[in-house]
């Protein structure tokens, strides 16, 4: 084990500053009596209470979770499907491609992203709406599950699929059967992406909303030109709170499980 | 009453299972399988032999259906296997990585086949059980793959497969990951479930030995061609050709100029100015031609002096000996510089060895003891 030097300690502390100071000043605020955010005026939960009256913030909130949840689910759909094209099927014409134009949008500025698809939208007579928010977030966030999912499929052992295949199986029972049980994890933390990334998109969300739904990010940047309230400052440590435990949870629940599967392998190996 | 032999290959009134016809594979400009023909037989131990890349797991996967054949046709129970999908023969396949599905039980990877014939709830489990008692897997039959061990995952495959009864089993490198002692037990294991089934097996190694113990027929395969077929003594004893002969297991090849001497007997010319070794062959070889000596080195006789009337016998010089503790391997230089091993059982102890390094003496064999060959 290295040694604990003062260099170290240094580096830790500022790190962890640089990241974590500014969200911590943020959850401090929010529990600031005043009504100036940058005045502390003493500990109060008001600001809590308020925001659950705040029916424009919950109007939002629940449009948010409804477009993450549904687009981050097709994104899952589509983005396993195109890994799973890519990474199993061998050499087809425009294979090369194909795979480049599944990631070119991990590149593309959200700006031309968003704005392709308003233009889109607007010449195919789509009302902008919840809809649009959904399509679009679904287009960009099933690239991220595609690279997630196809590093997976890739140390994924093709004669897993084969065995199914000859004990019976069709191809499509073959990969409901065996490959996505296995992949599942992988599949799993595709969806959290999307999920996440859908939550977070401010741009492409701009974009694409009408004036009949409205994100929270939209929501939040709008009230903070006017002015940075703690209303805000509380709504934001809530989410910080809500992902934190979230991420947790997972890596908890992870760890927990791979130190099972090595007890479990070390006492099969103990066993033979 | 004498036991009968197994040997349909030699009964003409015996229908083939399976038979590859002119089969030719090629991956882009890589050719696999070269126009191969081979008929194998019902309850048939077959043995695919060779080193890696020979073509002997892609002939395999043909038979179970993942690759199909660029030419030629192959030819299952007689019927045409050519556009039949892998989940539609009857035919199963133990995977070298043993392939068991991870998230699944013992028990139910054993059933994963039978459900797929959606088979009666109370016949699949006695089945299941019947395949649990077969390879002694009862106690595990809860436990997930990663919590057996390897040997005990190997069993599961192998009941995996054979559960939905198939006509063909085909095994891909199937010991490969065990080691020595448990791969020698499994063999035995693998013999008494195969004679308990009536299961026609086809096994693919690059390990001889293992080819040996198991196998009724041993294909001999090198570069997609099958060099020779044969039981494992006919094999061992009488090679076709010095790439099967130096294959399986250890020989010395003499290289010499051939001349007839009788019906079946040659004289082989290794060196000049030393008298020619005499062997018996039915091959016909041309005065004059290139031939080789291929003898085993159990089969040589280490002697201090010159043996009286043997048929060969040759004097050098031990440069080296390998003590393998049942035996010695004793690697003695003839004239010309041809270094040649020859085996003696170590009846005596250590200390008491008769020849040392350095030491002169005298390699003899018999006419029979050694097969000659013309490639």
């Amino acid at each position: 084990m290295r040694r604990f030097t003062w260099f170290n300690a240094t580096a830790l502390t500022l790190g962890f500053a640089f990241l974590y100071l500014p969200m911590l000043i943020l959850v401090i605020y929010s529990f600031n009596a005043s009504k100036l955010v940058t005045v502390w005026a003493g500990f109060s939960t008001k600001w809590y209470g308020e925001l659950i009256n705040n029916d424009a913030f919950l109007d939002a909130a629940w449009v948010t979770v409804q477009v993450g949840v549904v687009s981050s689910t097709f994104a899952t759909v589509l983005g396993t499907m195109a890994a799973y094209v890519l990474v199993r099927v061998g050499r087809f014409p425009g294979r090369t491609l194909f795979s480049g134009m599944i990631y070119a949008p991990l590149v593309m500025p959200e700006v031309i992203t968003g704005l392709s698809l308003l233009l889109l939208f607007i010449g195919i007579g789509l009302d902008r709406g919840i809809f649009t928010i959904i399509l679009a977030h679904t287009t960009f966030s099933m690239c991220y599950v595609s690279v997630v999912v196809s590093s997976r499929l890739v140390s994924f052992d093709k004669s897993l699929e084969e065995a199914a295949l000859d004990l019976g199986c069709s191809p499509f029972t073959a990969f409901r059967l065996v490959t996505l049980p296995i992949i599942a994890p992988a599949v799993i933390s595709g969806w959290l992406l999307a999920f996440t990334l859908s939550l977070d998109d401010l741009v492409i969300a701009s974009f694409t909303a009408g004036p009949s739904a409205t994100t929270l990010p939209i929501k939040i940047f709008s009230a903070v030109r006017l002015g940075v309230s703690p209303e805000i400052n509380a709504l934001s440590t809530i989410m910080i709170g809500i992902v934190a435990v979230g991420v947790i949870t997972a890596s908890i629940v992870s760890k927990r499980a791979a130190v099972k599967q090595q007890q479990d392998e070390q006492a099969a190996a103990r066993a033979t | 009453m004498a036991q009968t032999v197994f040997a349909p290959w030699e009964d003409p009134n015996e229908k083939p299972l399976i038979q590859f016809k002119n089969v030719t594979k090629r991956f882009g400009d890589f050719t696999a399988i070269d126009n191969l023909s081979q008929d194998i037989y019902t309850r048939e131990f077959f043995a695919l032999l060779g080193p890696s890349g020979c073509g002997k797991t892609t002939m395999m996967r043909m038979l179970a259906g993942f690759e199909n054949p660029t030419e030629g046709q192959i030819l299952i129970a007689g019927q045409d296997m050519a556009h039949v999908p892998p989940n539609e023969r009857a035919v199963n396949m133990m995977f070298q990585s043993y392939a068991l599905f991870p998230h699944l039980s013992v028990w139910e990877n054993i059933a994963f086949g039978l459900k797929r014939m959606k088979m009666p709830t109370d016949q699949l489990t006695n089945r299941v059980e019947e395949m649990l008692r077969l390879t002694r897997l009862t106690k595990f039959a809860k436990r997930k793959p990663h919590q057996i061990s390897g040997g005990q995952r190997q069993r599961v495959a192998l009941a995996r497969s054979l559960a939905r009864a198939p006509k063909l089993l085909l095994l891909d490198e199937p010991l490969g990951a065990l080691d020595k002692k448990l791969r020698e037990e499994t063999q035995f294991e693998l013999m008494d479930i195969q004679e308990k089934t009536g299961t026609t097996f086809v096994i693919v190694t690059h390990d001889q030995e293992e080819a040996m113990t198991v196998a009724s027929r041993v294909a001999v395969m090198d570069e997609g061609r099958i060099m020779q077929v044969a039981t494992p003594a006919k094999i061992y004893e009488e090679p076709n050709s010095v790439y099967v002969a130096d294959f399986i297991g250890d020989v010395n090849i003499i290289q010499g100029k051939a001349q007839k001497t009788s019906a079946d007997g040659y004289d082989i010319h290794w060196a000049d100015g030393h008298e020619p070794f005499h062997a018996k062959t039915s091959l016909g070889l041309a005065d004059g031609q290139t031939g080789f000596i291929a003898i085993r080195p159990e089969k040589i006789t280490v002697s201090a002096d010159k043996p009286e009337g043997a048929m060969n016998a040759v004097k050098g010089q031990i440069v080296d000996i390998a003590y393998l503790g049942n035996m010695s391997t004793y690697h003695v230089k003839i004239p010309g510089g041809l270094v040649i091993k020859a085996q003696a059982a170590n009846t005596r102890r250590l200390s008491r060895r008769a020849f040392t390094w350095e030491d002169e003496v005298w390699l003899s064999w018999t006419l029979t003891a050694g097969s000659v060959l013309s490639e």
